[in-house]
């Protein structure tokens, strides 16, 4: 009867619910959509980037995926567009735009 | 068998807490509840509990440590009164939302101002809406009893919810009864081991607690809670059956005492009720029908059944002992004559307001009120519903 957090949506009955909302397994938020919020998106310009992985720890979403010493484009479903990494980024490997532009 | 004792409201409770062995106490002090946390921590102290005690700085952090143990997969204790509980107000509703059987042992004292150390229930009525189950107690003897049954309701799967004792503040917290106390190890197996299914310390067991629910969400939780509560009510009453067998006493939602041919009553909650039974007594010595209904469960609020006890009954007074500036009633009154509306046949009802702040109310002050409730049988005029007993009023008695 108990349902995990990502078995539970918005057609789940109250007696299917978690009691008090308790979540039985970690890092659900990664399942849920949040990049539907952004209005401006930051755009990955590959061929001026130095993998100095600076972006990487500055961005509040932990939205910049790394593979195997590089990062990869960004996580559009949890970036929500802020554009710290723009700023910080030391050779403007990163621009930012306007959502759907 | 029971051993005979004489202990204040205060050190019976926390003798209750001793034989339990709880995993965590979290305590901060305050008028008249302190002694429980000070009678605790001593046996803390002597090693004769392996309580972790945490002294907070404040009551709001006493329910924080309380709901982060119980959370944790451990069994928590407090004990406040007044002004302390309404410092835990924010957590007394993540508490019970959280569904975390955190038990209370609420000693109670008028809610300021103007600030008053004395028994009212102010503190308590004023929380009725926080998701706690309420138990009062007229006696230390009950004290000591409803805490020791507090634990199996709250922890209850059908119930996960916090409990709060309560007893009136001084008038049995701080009064040395004759009671009879159980063996240790009656109490240990009665109140058995915490045994949650979900903890935080559970390591292949991976939990959050108290997450945020928007609103997609919340109404189906608040419904689980609203459940919750309603199923507590068969809880308190198995609960109450064990007990009886363990201790010999027996306990209901409420006490009805000569009710059965009673044409008028009373409808009270806690210490008073001792006082009220006083009248009763005498009353009928002079053969007048007169009942009393004693309240010992507020939440959840044992609307049939109280009903169903007053369905023969003319007149019905019902005494609060807070306020709720309502300005047509106590909180008390409000769910009585909600509560007497389903009947075919209902009685007149009007509300007192009593003893705030530690006014005291006697055995003929009850008796005044039988005579009252006996001439509006005769007139049929309810006259005043919303009536205050006790206060000073210009001309004299009114």
């Amino acid at each position: 009867m108990i349902k995990k957090a990502s078995e539970i949506n918005e057609s789940t009955p109250w007696q299917e619910m978690t009691i008090g909302g308790e979540i039985y397994e970690g890092g659900t938020s990664a399942l849920v959509n949040t990049g539907d919020w952004r209005t401006m998106i930051p755009v990955f310009h590959e061929e001026k980037c130095n993998h100095c992985m600076f972006c990487v720890p500055y961005c509040p979403d932990s939205s910049i995926p790394v593979k195997d010493g590089k990062r990869l484009d960004f996580d559009f479903m949890h970036c929500k567009g802020c554009g710290i990494c723009v700023k910080v980024c030391p050779f403007k490997a990163i621009t930012l735009e306007k959502e759907g532009a | 068998m029971g051993i005979r004792s004489k202990l204040s409201g205060n050190e019976a409770i926390a003798y209750a807490m001793k034989q339990i062995n709880p995993d965590v106490m979290g305590a901060f002090p305050i008028t008249p509840s302190t002694e429980i946390p000070q009678y605790f921590a001593s046996y803390v102290a002597n090693g004769e509990v392996d309580t972790e005690f945490v002294a907070v700085e404040s009551e709001h952090s006493a329910m924080s440590t309380c709901l982060a143990a119980q959370a944790a997969g451990g069994r928590a204790i407090t004990a406040t009164s007044s002004a302390g509980m309404a410092l835990m107000w924010e957590m007394l509703y993540v508490t019970s939302s959280a569904r975390l059987p955190v038990t209370m042992a609420l000693v109670n004292r008028a809610l300021t101002g103007p600030i008053n150390i004395n028994c009212d229930h102010s503190d308590s009525m004023g929380a009725r809406d926080s998701g706690w189950i309420q138990i009062y107690s007229e006696t230390n003897q009950e004290a000591y009893d409803n805490f020791i049954q507090a634990m199996p309701i709250g922890e209850n799967k059908a119930v996960r919810l916090p409990v709060m004792v309560c007893q009136d503040g001084f008038i049995t917290s701080h009064a040395v009864e004759n009671m009879e106390l159980l063996e240790d190890a009656a109490v240990k197996g009665f109140v058995g081991e915490y045994n949650p299914e979900h903890y935080l310390l559970k390591k292949e067991n991976p939990l959050a607690v108290g997450p945020y629910d928007i609103s997609n969400y919340y109404m189906e939780h608040k419904k689980q809670q609203a459940e919750a509560m309603k199923n507590a009510k068969a809880v308190i009453l198995s609960v109450a059956k064990d007990f009886e067998a363990l201790s010999g006493r027996s306990y209901g939602l409420f006490e009805a005492y000569e009710m059965e041919d009673a044409e008028v009553a009373l409808v009270i909650i806690g210490s008073s009720a001792g006082t009220a039974k006083e009248t009763v007594r005498l009353l009928r010595r002079e053969g007048k029908k007169v009942g009393l209904i004693k309240v010992r469960v507020f939440r959840p609020f044992p609307m049939e059944e109280l009903a169903e006890a007053m369905s023969r009954v003319k007149v019905v007074a019902v005494m609060d002992k807070a306020e709720s500036f309502s300005a047509c009633g106590g909180p008390l009154f409000a769910e009585v004559r909600s509560a007497l509306y389903d009947l075919k046949d209902r009685p007149k009802a009007i509300n007192y307001v009593y003893g705030l702040g530690g006014r005291d109310i006697c055995v003929e002050d009850f008796a005044m009120i039988y005579e009252k409730l006996f001439e509006i049988a005769r007139t049929g005029d309810q006259g005043e519903v919303y009536r205050h007993f006790g206060q000073r009023e210009l001309g004299g008695e009114k």
